[in-house]
């Protein structure tokens, strides 16, 4: 079966969870024998794992025809695509997309990111989109997450192929309900035009049913995974007098960090010994920095601003407990990886990660008391840490993208 | 002749109230008082009094030839004198008919019995005056909380004067034995053991509707059993009436209908204390480890199965000796709640059964906390710098100091001619 996906990140340069997901889920249906994925994203750095499928940059696909000798796109994109392809590709060029600005080659430049200009870009996706529906040969649409969602509804117009779109989060989770309606325009049309939607978590699909008014039969809940880590033995807690306890994500409204400074002070009105840790950066931090200090527990709260690649995971495993106490999040990957090297999850009831976790401590993201009672008890009892730190590792190992990616393909074959 | 032996066990726990850590050592009230009542007047009003009554009625109309025995723990007496005083009459209602027997066990429906031996023997004490502060009669024959059974605490319980025990069957221990005879203590003969039939006492409390058991039918099941089989034991939880098997189930009306069944078959009825008086025993039965009569395995993990349970059983116990040298009355009936088998359970990862909280690992936070302050509250009457022998010491001093003074001033008030030479007198 071959799966024509789109997605708008893939490790290693990846700003958020979306990538992550792509790279895992498509890592765990590649052990499916007979299936073959192309995944288009924006713009691919050239360093991207592509041994067990294919990557086709959008930004190194020919829209408007050129005339271009070989060793011209050899030289230009040849680390990234062969000439024979682009060539290919030109044959699939079928509509007049002159009016889009686009270089010698008659390719679109992607940013690849979230730029001001996101609407723009997400129709030159679509662009993109119509040439390879035309000239790819594929089976089914996969869409991740609303900027692919046109593409590939145009790539389902013009193949007749069936369209699954993959809901890694809505704008409800990122606006705390203040709904960009451009945003909610683009999602809606993408759902209504799917054959079959796949959510993250149940509290995801709750919400494409309630408030993108889909028929329940259409939505399934595809719970992320984790990949293992392969190096998790290198990652050491330092022996250290002060218990860490640490918050790890974009500093924003939807991860609720406020609440995580709150619950720090009650902890340290009646604890010492313990430091608070708040990693990340996002137009909250500043907030953040005054709240801590109007608290007075300054001193015990630090900063470490925007953390990558292995550093999130040695932060992670030098911490004693990991807190996520998001307002609303679809899945919640880092939980996961904070207990994949044994570091005790707090995590929010509003979480969809909290649907498949047990040793886990699951609290509301507002009960700051119940949040601080967790933290004290998990610092304070080490057989609390001894159990969750254990047992947690155990069950996140059987957490595999091998499983999500069969439910993936039940999918694939009930719509087709 | 076959007999039918029924035993019921009662507890009710107490629930803690939801206890943060910023309320250690402000807090030292730890129940949550509605929750509490809420079950307990719930179990009253749809299981226990029901059932009461319809017991009286039994051994009124079997002329006393109806008879069971109860098992309840000292906190759910208390509770019931504090909450539903009307259980206690009835219970000494039913007491006066000479066909009841209260049986002996731990005050706190505790595994001091597993983890702190000088507690159990106390816990038995206390529980042995209260049966007997309230019914008049001291109670002879041992049901340990949730069945709990080892050869040593056979041996602990022997000590303590009982002559009759329960546990429960496990095929572990019994193997091919059937568990419808009387045994004994591996290596002490006169402590008797009763074991009881797993399979029909499980028909009744948990299979009872899906089996839709009758009266006769389970009476048939008995005479089919093999001659010389004489005593079927029938233990379980008095809230199988009402509760697990509500009204409508008609337990209530099988339980009517037994006697007239059993006697049609010549069956009769006996108290636990009268089984052992009159049969022989067909051998010893050796359990070097703890077993229960929870889950499949019979075993103590589900209270003691992990990290956290043991853990929590640890801290408490490691006190033991020092809240018994205390006198503080409040803390000693937190010590005997905070033991009650309950607590752990609910920290279970695989069986936490009736439990109120989200996860094992909220129940184990609460109960920490909990812990934590009671801990404290230990250590303010006596710190922990001192060591329990040398405060048992100190405590002798204060407490003689009276009689101490009275003989000095005995001493003095001698004529002065002995004053005079002190040192001789010595």
């Amino acid at each position: 079966m071959k799966a024509l996906m789109f997605g708008w990140e893939f490790p290693p340069h990846i700003l958020g969870g979306l990538g992550t997901a792509s790279y895992g889920l498509t890592k765990g249906m590649s052990l499916q024998e007979d299936m073959s994925i192309t995944f288009v994203i924006p713009k691919p750095h050239g360093d991207e794992d592509q041994s067990f499928l294919k990557i086709i940059g959008a930004c190194n696909v020919p829209v408007v025809w050129k005339e271009n000798s070989w060793d011209h796109v050899n030289n230009r994109i040849g680390n990234m695509m062969s000439p024979e392809e682009y060539f290919g590709l030109q044959n699939g060029i079928k509509y007049d997309y002159r009016r889009i600005h686009t270089n010698e080659l008659g390719c679109i430049d992607f940013s690849g990111r979230y730029p001001d200009n996101l609407i723009e870009e997400i129709s030159n996706y679509e662009a993109v989109a119509s040439v390879l529906a035309h000239q790819v040969e594929f089976d089914i649409i996969h869409s991740h997450d609303w900027l692919t969602y046109p593409a590939g509804v145009f790539a389902k117009q013009i193949s007749g192929k069936p369209l699954v779109i993959h809901v890694h989060a809505t704008d409800f989770d990122r606006s705390r309900g203040q709904v960009n309606p451009t945003v909610y325009g683009i999602e809606k049309r993408g759902m209504d035009m799917a054959d079959h939607i796949m959510t993250v978590s149940e509290l995801t699909r709750q919400i494409v049913i309630e408030k993108y008014h889909q028929n329940p039969n259409k939505v399934t809940t595809v719970h992320n995974a984790v990949e293992p880590l392969p190096d998790v033995e290198s990652f050491k807690k330092t022996p250290r007098k002060d218990k860490v306890v640490t918050f790890l994500g974009r500093i924003t409204m939807q991860k609720g960090p406020e609440y995580f400074v709150e619950a720090a002070y009650r902890v340290l009105q009646k604890t010492k010994g313990v430091r608070f840790v708040m990693a990340g950066s996002g137009d909250m931090m500043h907030a953040m920095i005054d709240l801590a200090a109007k608290r007075g527990i300054a001193d015990k709260f630090h900063f470490t601003g925007f953390l990558k690649g292995r550093q999130v995971h040695e932060m992670l495993a030098e911490s004693d407990v990991y807190i996520m106490p998001s307002v609303s999040e679809p899945f919640g990957i880092s939980p996961l990886e904070a207990m994949q090297v044994g570091t005790p999850s707090i995590i929010s009831k509003q979480s969809g990660c909290a649907e498949i976790l047990t040793h886990a401590i699951k609290t509301d993201y507002w009960d700051i008391d119940a949040m601080a009672d967790a933290i004290y008890s998990i610092v304070k009892n080490p057989a609390m840490f001894n159990s969750l730190s254990k047992l947690g590792l155990e069950e996140v190992n059987n957490i595999k993208w091998y499983d999500a990616g069969m439910k993936v393909r039940r999918i694939y074959e009930s719509v087709m | 002749m076959r007999n039918i032996c029924f035993y019921f066990q009662i507890h009710v726990p107490f629930q803690l109230k939801r206890y943060r850590f910023f309320e250690i050592g402000s807090d030292h009230y730890y129940y949550d008082d509605f929750q509490t009542t809420e079950r307990l007047n719930s179990l009253v009003q749809h299981s226990y009094l029901i059932a009461n009554r319809t017991i009286s009625e039994m051994i009124r109309s079997s002329n006393g030839k109806f008879k069971c025995a109860f098992s309840i723990s000292g906190i759910t007496l208390e509770l019931f004198e504090q909450y539903a005083p009307e259980m206690i009459d009835s219970f000494k209602e039913l007491a006066a008919t000479g066909s009841i027997e209260f049986l002996a066990e731990p005050y706190g429906h505790s595994l001091s019995s597993v983890f702190d031996a000088d507690e159990f023997t106390c816990q038995v004490k206390m529980h042995s005056d209260k049966i007997q502060a309230l019914f008049g009669k001291r109670p002879t024959t041992f049901f340990n909380a949730e069945l709990i059974y080892s050869d040593e605490i056979g041996e602990l319980v022997s000590k303590l004067g009982y002559k009759t025990m329960m546990i429960d069957e496990a095929k572990h221990i019994m193997g091919w034995k059937s568990p419808n005879y009387v045994y004994n203590h591996s290596y002490i003969p006169k402590l008797k053991l009763l074991v009881r039939n797993s399979k029909f006492s499980d028909d009744m409390a948990f299979r009872f509707k899906n089996l839709s058991l009758t009266a006769e039918k389970l009476v048939s099941w008995f005479s089919a059993l093999p001659d010389g089989e004489h005593v079927i034991n029938l233990g379980m939880g008095y809230e199988v009436f009402g509760i697990t098997q509500p009204a409508y189930t008609g337990i209530f009306d099988f339980l009517k209908a037994l006697p007239y069944h059993a006697m049609e078959q010549q069956m009769g009825f006996v108290l636990p204390s009268d089984v052992t008086k009159k049969a022989e025993s067909a051998g010893g039965l050796s359990v070097p480890y703890p077993m229960s009569w929870v889950g499949n395995d019979k075993d103590l993990t589900p209270w003691t199965g992990n990290d956290l349970q043991q853990e929590a059983l640890n801290k408490l116990y490691a006190v033991g000796e020092r809240v018994r040298l205390c006198k503080d009355k409040a803390l000693k009936l937190d010590w005997l709640i905070l033991q009650s088998t309950d607590n752990f359970r609910y920290m279970s990862h695989k069986d936490p059964h009736g439990t109120n909280y989200e996860t094992p690992y909220d129940a184990f936070m609460n109960y920490m906390n909990v812990l934590a302050d009671f801990l404290e509250r230990v250590e303010a009457q006596y710190p922990s710098t001192i060591d329990n022998e040398e405060l048992n010491e100190l405590l002798k001093t204060i407490n003689h100091q009276e009689e101490e003074i009275e003989r000095l001033e005995n001493e003095l008030s001698k004529p002065k001619l002995k004053t005079a030479k002190p040192d001789e007198k010595k």
